[in-house]
């Protein structure tokens, strides 16, 4: 194996993670652009189930980060984490609310949708990945 | 809303948590998916291996999870320009404020890093505006 062993279960451990993360995308019903914008509809046909998910997810990750931290004595602050509240952070998060709320779709479940050979996933990941160059691009 | 939407959506939430979880104690990573996506985008970082297998797991989990047996409903019936600027607005927008609805919303949220919950708040609070534009105004 042309890996080490402790990258070869980096490799494993962030492969596992996406699957599992993919599924739970798919059963929670985030994969679905019309379900989404039925949560952000407030003032519409109001769906909240989609709160359900943050909610899962959060008390989820919550407990695990608890027990972990317990247990290993292990903290748990990631690489590259950082603290500040700047206008970027503002203007950048409404600029995602912007698209997110024209699409339905956000960066998790736009890969997700990527095998379903739909044009607009394609037009959708395509437009997503020159943001992203238009920010590297401007950000010097 | 029913009850057994209701339970798959906590279902999903719970294997969400489980798998930010588990890149975090394995990696020391944030399961934040667009700056793990950016991060293989030229000038790309050197770390790139678990990233590209961390988006392999993403993409392929929809035809393994049909494979499986699931139930899968994948539908875009937004007009492809629509779907473009909002492309174009999604990743533009998560790099400048260092997060989606997975790094911030989840993951940050999760920590109760204050600036993954302003930055929750201002992107639920626009997406909302948005969609009462698009539906209720325009």
């Amino acid at each position: 194996m042309s890996f080490k062993n402790t990258s070869f279960k980096l490799i494993l451990s962030a492969f596992v993670s996406g699957l599992v993360f993919g599924f739970g995308l798919i059963l929670a019903g985030m994969t679905n652009p019309s379900k989404v914008l039925a949560f952000l509809d407030v003032t519409g046909q109001w769906d909240p189930t989609l709160a359900f998910v943050m909610a899962g997810a959060l008390l989820t990750l919550g407990l695990l980060q608890w027990r972990i931290q317990k247990k290993y004595r292990h903290h748990l602050t990631p690489v590259n984490s950082k603290s500040n509240i700047d206008s970027k952070l503002l203007l950048g998060a409404a600029i995602f609310g912007i698209g997110w709320g024209l699409s339905g779709l956000c960066p998790g479940p736009a890969l997700v949708s990527l095998s379903s050979q739909l044009t607009g996933s394609y037009v959708f990941f395509l437009a997503l990945i020159a943001g992203i160059f238009l920010f590297k691009i401007t950000d010097r | 809303m029913s009850y057994a939407t209701v339970l798959t959506a906590l279902g999903g939430g719970v294997l969400i948590g489980i798998a930010a979880g588990l890149l975090l104690f394995f990696n020391n990573r944030t399961a934040g998916i667009s700056g793990i996506l950016a991060g293989i985008l030229k000038p790309w970082q050197l770390d790139s291996q678990w990233r590209l297998a961390f988006l392999l797991g993403l993409i392929i989990s929809a035809p393994l999870w049909k494979g499986l047996g699931g139930n899968l409903h994948l539908e875009l019936d937004t007009p492809l320009t629509v779907l473009a600027i909002a492309g174009l607005l999604v990743g533009y927008g998560t790099q400048l404020g260092g997060g989606c609805t997975s790094g911030h919303g989840i993951c940050g949220n999760a920590r109760l890093s204050k600036r993954s919950i302003i930055a929750t708040l201002t992107f639920m609070v626009s997406a909302g505006i948005t969609v009462y534009m698009v539906r209720h105004v325009l």
